[in-house]
């Protein structure tokens, strides 16, 4: 039971320190483009926690993220394009691309906000349980199911690319003004924009921890590990799979909706394999199982990636490879296995290893 | 009529070059269960090893066969390098290695941009490559392209080549022991490291043989290798891994697919239809066309 | 999963700072701007930094990625405009110091970086892009700063930023000329090969409503995805179509495995000749003669136009970057517009945006291409619209020009069959 205490009182502590660094120093001691960025790297951060828990926890390759951002993205993006066009007009690229004088079908639903918001957690989950049901109860796993996940987001990309006329085509959706009916040109709605982001991350963490503290989390460990002793156990490793699955679906989609309003834009280009591949490579980075490393590692590889390219335009992506190959070769639990290798060397208690990464005894 | 049997055919066509950038795949991948991400670098390596050996030798014919052999060592020692700096280190994690091998190609994409510049490069053909064979002469004749026959018989010849290796050859055997059960391959006194090493050579070699090949269809330049690597994974998975007959009649299935539906609708819902069609199958056969039988519970 | 007593203190305490921080996030949303809170947006334009000796201008290129085969030319070139005018003194006795940023082939990246540019760095102006669905991305952000973009590349028209300056062809001086040319020569049966996107796209439907009032017909529109390399099967599609002529708006990668393709067809220049509006000498070279000699181009400069401007620029472009390396209509145009900037600047006297673009009417430059004239109305170029035949020897040769520059007319207002466009 001590164990138990002292690990809810540092998370505590940790949500804490994480809520003072993102609410009052981040915001004190960033310029306002620097925040903006920020906003940008929580945003794939959201995903991380989603990615956490389906691969770290449940051993599910989720290759195929960018769907589900997408999703969400799309999902938010359409109502803000509806609701800057106002009452009665097309959004700007209909009139330029399009030959249609009305808002197609499926446009028409995120007119309302309610809808829209909605979605941009319940559609990416419902296209993930679709999936998933089928894909789990046929055992798809390991490799084929990574390079299925790839297939959907390749085809989902190369679909919105050739809709021109009622997706935007590449350019996706642009120009974004108001987030419901704040002018995202002025900088006091940006900065709320980050604290929204913030907050959520923080809230999707507490789920997350929660789930994976649960009875279902022990659960969804013991099937990443020996899928076969869970069944003969009397559980059905689809049903737990297809949780954690679905559950990270809703965070990427909203991760996606929420990146809309900081970003401004949302395109085929944030969906398709190299996106859902980067979302994947920071919480492997950061260390898959751990929520904290896959957070940290999602925002510091998203960092690294800006400040590589400001700093080398022309030869940074040779860094990225490295960062990539050295963090993932030769640091299997990431870089949070490192701060437990650090804590074991000082006390090597038997209590605190319990606190441990997991995969570093489960591989 | 006419339409139907030239779109076969330039399925047949499209299968021919898919067929070709999976073999390698069909190895690494489909036998040694390995996700490198990097293989669409190797098949750059073999395009640009035909560019460098066509300033040397002026004559387009000879330089591409030339190519053939000297693209195979590039890409191939390329491919047992990257085995024995990292690959050996992740057999244990097969999903790392996607991402490690994803990080070699981007490097190696870099590489290229700075050794050749940004831009694509070219390539001259010889001239009875760039022709075409008529079928059906007339008003509407039916035609076949002298490259894909090219790259048709290159492919068969691969596919002859390696399954004879696989069946006949002590390292064949090796290769399929290790497969089969690494540890009792291991205890029968097979160097499995050696194996490895080997048959990732020989895998990456043949990505090399595919870029030669490409040099006729297709553009030379730093990101060739990522416009091809994602379908050549999935003739792989459909075809059932470790299987090289399921490989070849999916690469021409997918080919022929493809055309038909390009013809019929456009090139992009062709895309898409073809993705959708492969998830759907893999719900009917999660494992592939064909599957390896073994008493393994997963 | 209850906490005990000795560690309740802990969360209470994180309630603390989450309460505070939240009633911050209230008490600051309250000054946010509402959408329809008129004059929001003002006084909000960019600083620029003049300090000392340099001021600092942003190239905005792709180095990485599938579009970094045609943007590392155009940073080259933007490169050496700027060493030329640092050499001759620099833009109101101020070097030019470019800060170069890779957009790396990615839309949302493009608007990150120009953001970079104009926020951290503080550039007086921006050069680059050359997707459509870049420009787009980064449009909003040049307009929400009020900083300045100078797009080099042809494009599909329809657009007029207040804060971008188009100094490579619109429509009506590079497409329009193009048709004008094939229905003056009796080719008006057109195929329409083009990439999956909004340039393709969109000058295709302008090719339709061109040929339903010039009495050509188009029998097929064909597009594939960006970076598509298989195009056996478009090719059959063309070749059955017995067409006179086929209009190639394809981008990159693309026309690579299509001219490969249509060789291997069976086609040629003679038998059906292809209009392309994306292949530059710098693609010519990567596709090979071979493949492409007899075929027309449209733009408005090549290699190979005459006059001393474009004599001195192609020297020292191969000087500065190698014997072997063409130069192309967007490099020129690239090239072009640092120039104009400067010339705006220099009649201005001030590096400020709004005095630059109304000092921009009229702004004339003896460029490589031909004199161009900047029309301040719509910020585009006039500029001379030119066919050529891609030689034997990998040069662009002119085959018929307009005889003077043409105004732009971005959303081809002055053609009659162009009313239901947009």
């Amino acid at each position: 039971m001590n164990v138990l205490k002292g690990r809810s009182a540092r998370a505590w502590a940790g949500f804490a320190g994480a809520a003072v660094v993102l609410f009052a120093i981040a915001p004190l001691a960033l310029s306002d483009f620097r925040l903006g960025l920020l906003a940008k790297y929580l945003c794939t951060a959201m995903v991380a926690v989603g990615i956490c828990l389906a691969w770290g926890r449940g051993g599910l390759l989720t290759l195929g993220q960018g769907v589900f951002f997408g999703l969400g993205g799309y999902a938010m993006a359409m109502h803000l394009k509806i609701a800057d066009a106002g009452p009665g007009n097309l959004p700007d690229f209909m009139q330029l691309y399009g030959t249609a004088t009305e808002l197609p079908w499926w446009w028409k639903p995120f007119e309302n906000p309610l809808f829209a918001l909605a979605a941009t957690v319940l559609l990416p989950m419902a296209v993930a349980a679709l999936l998933g049901l089928f894909i789990f109860r046929r055992r798809v796993k390991g490799a084929y199911f990574a390079i299925l996940s790839q297939a959907l987001a390749a085809a989902l990309a190369i679909w919105l690319v050739g809709q021109q006329a009622t997706t935007g085509g590449t350019n996706g959706l642009t120009d974004i003004q108001g987030f419901f009916g704040y002018s995202l040109d002025d900088p006091v709605n940006q900065r709320l924009v980050y604290f929204v982001i913030a907050a959520a991350l923080l809230l999707l963490m507490a789920i997350a921890r929660q789930l994976i503290n649960s009875r279902y989390g022990e659960l969804l460990v013991a099937v990443r590990d020996s899928e076969e002793r869970v069944r003969f156990l009397g559980y059905d490793p689809a049903n737990v799979k297809l949780v954690a699955y679905v559950v990270a679906a809703g965070m990427a989609g909203l991760a996606g909706a929420l990146f809309v309003p900081a970003v401004g834009i949302i395109s085929p280009a944030l969906i398709g394999i190299v996106p859902s591949i980067e979302f994947v490579i920071g919480a492997a980075v950061g260390g898959r199982a751990s929520l904290v490393g896959a957070v940290l590692g999602a925002v510091a590889v998203a960092w690294a990636k800006t400040a590589l390219s400001e700093e080398f335009p022309a030869a940074w992506t040779y860094f990225q490879g490295l960062l990539f190959i050295v963090a993932l070769a030769f640091l299997p639990g990431g870089l949070a296995s490192l701060a437990v290798l650090v804590r074991r060397r000082r006390k090597a208690s038997p209590a605190q290893q319990t606190a441990a990464v997991p995969l570093g005894e489960a591989a | 009529m006419t339409v139907i049997l030239g779109q076969t055919f330039t399925g047949i066509s499209i299968g021919a070059v898919l067929l070709l950038i999976a073999l390698g795949l069909s190895l690494t991948f489909g036998q040694m269960n390995v996700i490198n991400m990097a293989h669409g670098e190797f098949i750059m390596a073999g395009a640009y090893t035909t560019y460098v050996l066509q300033k040397s030798i002026s004559s387009a014919g000879i330089s591409l066969l030339v190519a053939l052999p000297v693209a195979f060592l590039v890409s191939g020692v390329l491919g047992a390098l990257l085995e024995w700096l990292l690959i050996r280190r992740l057999y244990l994690r097969p999903l790392d290695t996607l991402l490690v091998t994803w990080g070699v190609s981007l490097m190696l994409q870099q590489l290229a941009r700075d050794i050749f510049g940004a831009p694509n490069v070219q390539t001259r053909a010889p001239d009875w490559l760039t022709g075409n064979i008529e079928i059906i002469g007339g008003d509407d004749p039916l035609t076949f392209a002298n490259s894909r026959l090219f790259i048709l018989g290159l492919a068969v010849a691969a596919v002859v080549a390696l399954s004879l290796t696989l069946r006949l050859t002590p390292l064949g055997r090796r290769i399929r022991a290790v497969v089969q059960n690494r540890d009792l391959a291991e205890v029968s006194g097979i160097s499995t490291s050696t194996v490895d090493r080997t048959a990732f050579f020989l895998g990456s070699g043949l990505a090399g043989v595919a870029g030669v090949a490409l040099t006729l269809v297709g553009p030379i330049g730093p990101t060739m290798g990522t416009n091809v690597i994602i379908d050549a994974f999935l003739v792989i998975v459909v075809g059932g891994i470790g299987q090289l007959k399921g490989t070849v009649i999916v690469a021409f299935v997918l080919g022929v697919l493809q055309s038909v539906l390009e013809y019929s609708t456009t090139v992009s819902v062709a895309k898409v239809l073809v993705l959708v069609a492969i998830v759907a199958f893999l719900q009917w056969r999660p494992q592939g066309l064909y599957t390896l039988r073994t008493r393994s519970l997963v | 999963m209850s906490s005990g007593s000795g560690s309740s203190r802990v969360p209470r305490r994180g309630f603390l700072a989450v309460g505070a921080a939240l009633t911050a996030v209230v008490t600051l949303s309250a000054c946010g701007a509402k959408t329809d809170a008129a004059g929001s947006s003002s006084d909000k334009a960019a600083k620029i930094d003049v300090s000392g000796d340099t001021v600092k201008v942003g190239l905005l290129n792709s180095l990485s990625g599938t579009m970094a085969i045609s943007e590392v030319t155009v940073r080259d070139s933007l490169k050496l405009a700027i060493d030329e005018i640092n050499a001759s003194g620099g833009v109101l006795g101020k070097k030019i110091k470019p800060i170069s940023e890779d957009g790396a082939s990615d839309w949302p990246t493009f608007a990150e970086k120009a953001q970079k540019l104009i926020k951290e760095d503080g550039v007086a102006a921006t050069f680059g892009c050359w997707t459509s669905a870049s420009r787009k991305a980064v449009k909003p952000v040049f307009e929400k700063n009020k900083s300045l973009l100078f797009y080099p590349v042809q494009y599909e028209g329809l657009e007029q930023s207040p804060y971008i300056f188009y100094t490579g062809a619109t429509t009506n001086q590079q497409i329009v000329p193009a048709l004008d040319y094939l229905k003056s020569k009796g080719l008006k049966k057109l195929y329409l090969v083009g990439s999956d996107y909004v340039f393709p796209r969109t000058a295709n439907k302008e090719i339709k409503a061109y040929a339903k009032a010039n009495g050509m017909t188009i029998l097929g529109e064909d597009y594939a995805p960006l970076g598509s390399t298989e195009f056996s099967t478009i090719a059959n599609k063309v070749k059955a179509s017995k067409a006179d002529a086929v209009f190639n708006t394809l981008n990159g990668d693309s026309n690579v495995a299509f001219f490969k393709e249509y060789k291997s067809a069976g086609l040629t220049a003679k038998s059906m000749p292809v209009v392309s509006v994306s292949i530059a000498e710098e693609e010519v070279k990567s596709i090979g003669t071979q493949y492409l000699a007899g075929q027309l181009t449209a733009w408005n400069y090549y290699q190979t136009t005459t006059g001393a401007a474009n004599a001195k620029f192609v020297k020292a472009y191969k000087a500065k970057y190698g014997q072997d390396k063409p130069t192309s209509d967007p490099m020129e145009a690239a090239y072009t517009s640092v120039y104009l900037w400067k010339a705006m600047v220099e009649k201005a006297k001030s590096f400020d945006p709004e005095k630059v673009k109304a000092a921009s009417d009229g702004i004339t430059f003896d460029a490589p291409e031909g004199t161009v004239t900047v029309d301040g109305a719509t910020q585009h170029v006039y500029k001379t619209a030119r066919i050529g035949e891609i030689g034997t020897d990998g040069q662009i040769k002119e085959v018929w020009n307009s005889g003077k520059p043409v105004k732009p007319d971005p959303f081809l207002k002055g053609y009659s069959w162009a009313s239901g466009l947009s």
